[in-house]
């Protein structure tokens, strides 16, 4: 007997802590109590990407797409839909600028300009059962690899699909095969490198929970090509839903005989190890990577030597990204042309973008290269919160740095963001409305790498702490005007002198908003003032008498007891008191309080 | 578990586990024809759950991919239960009456593979929505 109907529900570390587990017990619970159990199947799939919106169930064949399900929804979904044939109405996506109910996924404007390539199998198959992954062209591309072409074959057609590296360096995967292939060894290592660390992305991680087996296959294939036979996952152990389900997917994997030894017959063996990171984000560089695989301390060194000629224990070792691996089995399967007709002349295929910040659709989108900023943002992403008005996106993480307006409809792929003065990065992309302050912004984005810098050269350790404390000082009204040349020429240093990724790019943040946004520096130095009104120092309270009727609402939430005033009278704010919680402001509901800028 | 050793082997299990996944896989296809069988109170009262089921079954016997079956609510013929509705992409809709197990084989023989419909078996006509 075969089931008549699919349920799927979105299994991701997002949904899962809006109880998505609890709501899959349910819907099992409810279809047995309907005596539906042969006909009906209730199943975890991963990230579907619509994060705002989830818990995410999907209905197959229907193709009925509930968001924001509820534990408590599994009776009447089993009830009315799997039961009745009705759509529950009251959980289907709104449309807010349409102001209508779309029930398919293909017609919400979030899913229309996308192109899933590296996610095809994210919210469409379990990820914890290998047959559902066979089913849609699963390990096809390894069995096609290893009995139908070389190992150059192989890399030749990585070269033609002109796939680069999702990463961040957008460095060619073909040719990065092709060096390791150049060096004779008797031992060679693949490496996934699954050390996700840009605050905000979360590709790699969805990517890993919702099609394990896709990242998999790909390391084999990079191992047949290269001649190794053995490969590394290295992944954060702040990620444990990604852990479990690689360790399911790579015991499956193995009794298949799809991983081990003498794979499809044919001679070749490969298996794979995890390994775990503590979450250092210097490791995601692929040599402090490989030093931490070997228990060595997580601190790159100098390349050359690249690891294609000496990695893991010396010996030539190939670290790709997660994302640059889940594309890989498609590539072998549809073709290399077919891989190449996708994006932009130097930029071929798809990437995967996390949206967060002030937009309405936050989640996981994957567009085709020369896509422009606008259609991200306001296509996709459903445009700016509260219809705020956009005042920059910050892409490619603490390496990163932001871009404005005039640029909203610049093709993206790796060369356009470069060039205006950002970059691709792993794919994080933060949206900033009128109220964000652009320092600091920057300065969130030093606070993180001066956490996370490991310290062994000079330029890194010192000289952004040294940026981050000027830039702390112009928050806090302190700064001069000589400030913003001295963070503009340390920076500089810094990028020159810096013996890794991590810190030749730390400064980024804050060249590009000094770039685009000097008027604010200088607001800040010049005026003391903070024009969006986030830098406390520059900032204060105050109450409109005329509008103030003494509710007390505000003396009584503030948490330090700075408001006086008996009930009935106007209350009056003590500024030497006052830490600019903005508490007050947020509770008076007769505008009395007002943020002077 | 039986290791796999060839492409073959590994086709095998793909089509094994295609049956499965294949409501999910043909559901994003834009030529798929759509069963839909009616499934209020007064279809499943007649036998809809029954039709349903033969359908699926009879399906995955011809090994015809292209189909969803799917159910919906009342179709309001309530005397002419159990109601299959057949729709063909760019096609007028055509309504069956009466289907029991024998007819859906049928309409799944004739129908679906031939493209043949079926003698005095169609409700007198095809109905139009609001929203078509």
């Amino acid at each position: 007997m075969s089931y008549k109907m699919h349920l799927l529900v979105c299994g991701g570390t997002g949904c899962q802590a809006s109880e998505s587990s609890k709501l899959l017990d349910n819907l099992k619970d409810e279809i047995k109590a309907n005596g539906l159990d042969n006909e009906v199947q209730a199943l975890v799939t991963g990230c579907f990407g619509f994060c705002e919106k989830g818990p995410i169930v999907k209905v197959y064949p229907d193709n009925v797409f509930y968001v924001e399900v509820t534990p408590e929804d599994a009776k009447e979904i089993v009830e009315e839909h799997v039961i009745k044939g009705r759509k529950v109405d009251r959980l289907l996506y709104e449309e807010p600028n349409l102001e209508v109910k779309l029930a398919e996924d293909k017609d919400m404007p979030f899913y229309k300009k996308q192109l899933r390539v590296a996610l095809r199998n994210c919210g469409f198959i379990d990820p914890e059962n290998i047959n559902e992954y066979i089913a849609s062209e699963g390990y096809m591309a390894l069995g096609k690899a290893l009995t139908e072409m070389t190992p150059r074959d192989v890399i030749d057609a990585m070269k033609q699909s002109g796939l680069r590296g999702r990463g961040g360096g957008g460095f060619p995967t073909g040719l990065k095969w092709d060096f390791a292939t150049k060096y004779d060894a008797d031992q060679k290592y693949v490496v996934c490198n699954a050390d996700e660390g840009d605050p905000g992305a979360f590709m790699d991680r969805s990517i890993l929970e919702g099609d394990p087996h896709s990242v998999l296959e790909a390391m084999a294939i990079a191992g047949y090509a290269i001649g190794a036979s053995y490969g590394y996952i290295y992944i954060r152990a702040e990620y444990p839903l990604a852990i479990e389900r690689l360790k399911i997917a790579i015991n499956q994997a193995r009794e298949m005989g799809l991983l081990g030894d003498n794979i499809f017959d044919s001679g070749f063996s490969f298996d794979i190890e995890i390994k775990y990171g503590a979450g250092a984000f210097v490791c995601g560089e692929e040599t402090a990577l490989i030093h931490s695989i070997e228990g060595e301390r997580g601190e790159p060194t100098t390349k050359p030597p690249f690891p294609a000629e000496s990695g893991i224990w010396g010996k030539p070792t190939c670290v790709n990204n997660v994302e640059t691996l889940a594309n890989i089995p498609v590539i072998l399967t549809k073709g290399a042309d077919w891989f190449a007709s996708i994006g932009s002349e130097k930029s071929k295929g798809t990437k995967v973008f996390a949206l967060a910040g002030k937009i309405n659709n936050v989640g996981l989108v994957e567009v085709p290269m020369g896509i422009t900023l606008r259609e991200i943002i306001y296509e996709i992403g459903g445009g700016i919160k509260y219809g705020k008005k956009f005042k920059a996106v910050q892409t490619g993480g603490p390496s990163g740095g932001c871009i404005t307006s005039e640029f909203l409809d610049t093709p993206i792929d790796y060369e356009s963001l470069t060039q205006i003065g950002s970059m691709m990065g792993s794919g994080g992309m933060i949206v900033l409305d009128e109220d964000d302050c652009m320092v600091n912004i920057a300065k969130f984005y030093l606070e993180f790498t001066v956490e996370e810098s490991c310290g062994k050269c000079t330029p890194c350790r010192v000289g952004n702490k040294r940026l981050l404390e000027i830039l702390t000082k112009i928050t806090e009204g302190k700064g001069t005007p000589e400030d913003l040349d001295t963070l503009e020429e340390l920076g500089k240093i810094i990028k020159d002198t810096s013996l890794c990724g991590l810190g030749q790019t730390a400064p980024n943040p804050i060249l590009s908003t000094i770039k685009y946004f000097r008027d604010e520096y200088e607001a800040h130095v010049i005026d003391g003032k903070c024009i969006a009104g986030v830098c406390e120092s520059l900032i204060n309270y105050e109450v409109v008498p005329e509008k103030c009727i003494g509710c007390t609402a505000c003396a009584r939430v503030c948490p330090v007891n700075c408001i006086e005033g008996a009930p009935k009278q106007v209350h009056l704010i003590d500024q030497t008191k006052c830490i600019k919680c903005g508490a007050c402001y947020d509770k008076c509901k007769f505008d009395a309080i007002v943020k002077i800028r | 578990m039986n290791k796999i050793k060839s492409l073959d082997e590994l086709m095998k299990i793909r089509k094994e586990a295609e049956k499965t996944f294949n409501l999910r896989a043909a559901s994003g296809d834009k030529d798929r024809i759509i069963l839909r069988v009616g499934m209020a109170t007064c279809g499943i009262a007649s036998g809809a759950r029954e039709t349903m089921n033969t359908l699926i079954e009879e399906l995955a016997k011809e090994d015809i991919k292209n189909v969803s079956v799917t159910q919906t609510g009342c179709m309001g013929y309530c005397e002419e239960e159990p109601i299959v509705e057949v729709v063909f992409p760019d096609k007028p809709s055509v309504v069956y009456a009466h289907v029991d197990q024998d007819r859906a084989k049928e309409i799944v023989q004739k129908h679906i593979k031939e493209g043949v419909l079926l003698e005095n078996a169609i409700m007198n006509k095809s109905f139009d929505t609001v929203r078509e």
